[in-house]
């Protein structure tokens, strides 16, 4: 009875195995077409309509075969695709897909363009085209080509303008300077407001708004940009702690209050506990110097040699003179 | 008045182990008593915790100096050593210097010591090694940094600078105001 049970086993392995390799294997009459990019795989064989249809008894099963043979066949056209490994010698097996061939259709509708601003309106309606304009501009004091605006301009820094004429018709006690600076505070301001305006109007008709920048006004401070920089930095999901720093970022960054009040020890706290810390501070910083100075050592050398030839140089002298003095 | 951070700390030892090295365990740990840094108005004070105890009382706008006054940091950070730390570092000092005396006075008036005014010098004492300067009557009269090491020192002419002055006791007079 052992050994029928044994052969019981043994077939019934024989044909387990024979099942995964069967599995493996899926035979169809016509091939399957394959768009690898978009990991598609399609499927003209006509089906059983019979047994797939609504009340058929058996149609899940049908169903899941067949979609476990094509995910099957899907697969084997993957693992011949060139694969390498990702991210050095340890990482993952990676397949390269191909370009996807299959042409998906759009998930949202597209943008509407943008309206047009008030004074694209006005141009389009006067008939008025833009016309190129040269970025320098010869300048005749300096005689050489400037800006046209910006950064040592043509015509020289506005802000350091001596001389302001009184224009006809204006009150003679008024301050010229003032007045100017005036109006191009106020032509700033309304341009920004334009600027603003024309955003809502497009924000309002729906349109994709141009990628809104960190802060509204598009003037970003120092302060603003650090700011956010240290934001980015921690929003990783290990909170910033395996982020490599860039060129410039300084390395240490306080601890808790980042950005708000400094901390210091007490002034009062345990003094003990400060003198370890020192001491402990000592002895690190006492650790870290190279035990063989270079310079030291070669100094060292060269004073040996100094004594060497000092001392042999004293003894010929000593000896020439005792000669000179025998005679 | 605060203690100083960790960064302060460290550079504030470098600075002193450059002149007395690894003595300044003995300036921290005092078998006397217990001394401290504290940090007021960006200069560095060493005092003992008695007389910390006795300055909380004083508010801090009217608190001009306390204890001893090693020195001060300046806006980016750097640490400057001044005179008043000459009596904590003549004792411990690795790296002597000693000046003859005829060149004490123009020492004391603010000038670099020159090799005709150098008396002794530690022996292998490294270029630009910090070393504290003595009088020939073992006085110390103040700290500067080495310009030649000692075997230059041997061979370079008379008129070459052998100590770059840092501190003198003259600053005591000539700087009366300016010294907190």
């Amino acid at each position: 009875m052992a050994a029928v049970r044994v052969e019981e086993v043994l077939a019934a392995a024989e044909e387990q195995e024979a099942e995964k390799r069967r599995s493996v294997t899926v035979e169809k009459e016509l091939e399957l077409e394959f768009d690898l990019g978009n990991l598609l795989a399609l499927d003209r064989n006509p089906p059983a309509a019979a047994g797939l249809r609504g009340a058929a008894p058996g149609r899940e099963a049908k169903l899941r075969a067949l979609a476990r043979d094509n995910t099957q066949l899907l697969v084997a056209q993957l693992w011949e695709l060139p694969a390498e490994r990702a991210g050095g010698a340890g990482g993952p097996l990676v397949a390269r897909l191909p370009e996807p061939a299959f042409l998906l259709p759009r998930e949202k509708p597209p943008p509407r363009p943008r309206p047009p601003t008030r004074w694209e309106q006005f141009a389009r309606l006067k008939g008025i085209r833009r016309r190129k304009r040269t970025s320098l501009v010869w300048d005749e004091e300096a005689k050489e080509w400037r800006r046209r605006w910006g950064y040592r301009r043509a015509g020289g820094d506005p802000a350091r303008a001596w001389l302001a004429e009184v224009p006809e018709g204006a009150d003679p006690e008024e301050d010229q300077f003032a007045r100017l600076r005036r109006e191009k505070r106020e032509r700033v301001a309304r341009n920004e407001l334009n600027r603003l305006r024309n955003l809502a109007r497009a924000h309002r008709a729906g349109t994709a708004v141009p990628a809104a920048p960190l802060h509204p006004t598009g003037h970003q401070s120092r302060e603003e940009l650090s700011h956010v920089a240290r934001v980015a930095r921690v929003s990783t999901a290990s909170l910033g702690r395996f982020q490599p720093r860039l060129p410039r970022e300084p390395a240490e960054t306080l601890s808790r209050n980042a950005g708000k009040k400094r901390r210091f020890e007490p002034l009062l706290g345990n003094l003990a506990a400060e003198r370890s810390r020192q001491l402990e501070l000592l002895r690190d910083m006492g650790s870290k110097k190279p035990v063989l100075n270079i310079t030291r050592a070669v100094n060292k050398q060269l004073r040996q040699e100094e004594a060497e030839a000092a001392a042999a140089k004293g003894k010929k002298q000593s000896q020439r003179g005792k000669r000179g003095r025998r005679q | 008045m605060r203690p100083l951070t960790e960064a302060e700390t460290r550079t504030l030892f470098e600075k002193l182990g450059r002149y007395i090295g690894e003595n300044i365990q003995l300036l921290v740990d005092r078998p006397d008593g217990t001394y401290c840094f504290r940090l007021h108005r960006d200069r560095v004070y060493y005092l003992s915790e008695k007389l910390l105890k006795v300055a909380t009382s004083i508010p801090r706008d009217n608190l001009v100096s306390l204890g001893t006054c090693f020195g001060k940091f300046t806006k980016s950070q750097k640490f400057r050593l001044s005179v008043m730390a000459l009596d904590f570092l003549a004792p411990y000092a690795k790296y002597k210097v000693w000046v003859k005396p005829g060149s004490e006075q123009s020492f004391l008036y603010g000038n670099h010591v020159l090799k005709s005014g150098l008396g002794r010098i530690t022996e292998n004492t490294a270029q630009y090694q910090g070393v504290v300067v003595y009088s020939m009557a073992d006085v110390p009269l103040g700290f500067g940094v080495a310009a030649k090491s000692t075997q230059e020192c041997r061979k370079v002419d008379p008129m070459a600078i052998v100590v770059f002055r840092q501190a003198d006791v003259g600053e005591y007079v000539r700087n009366e105001d300016t010294l907190t």
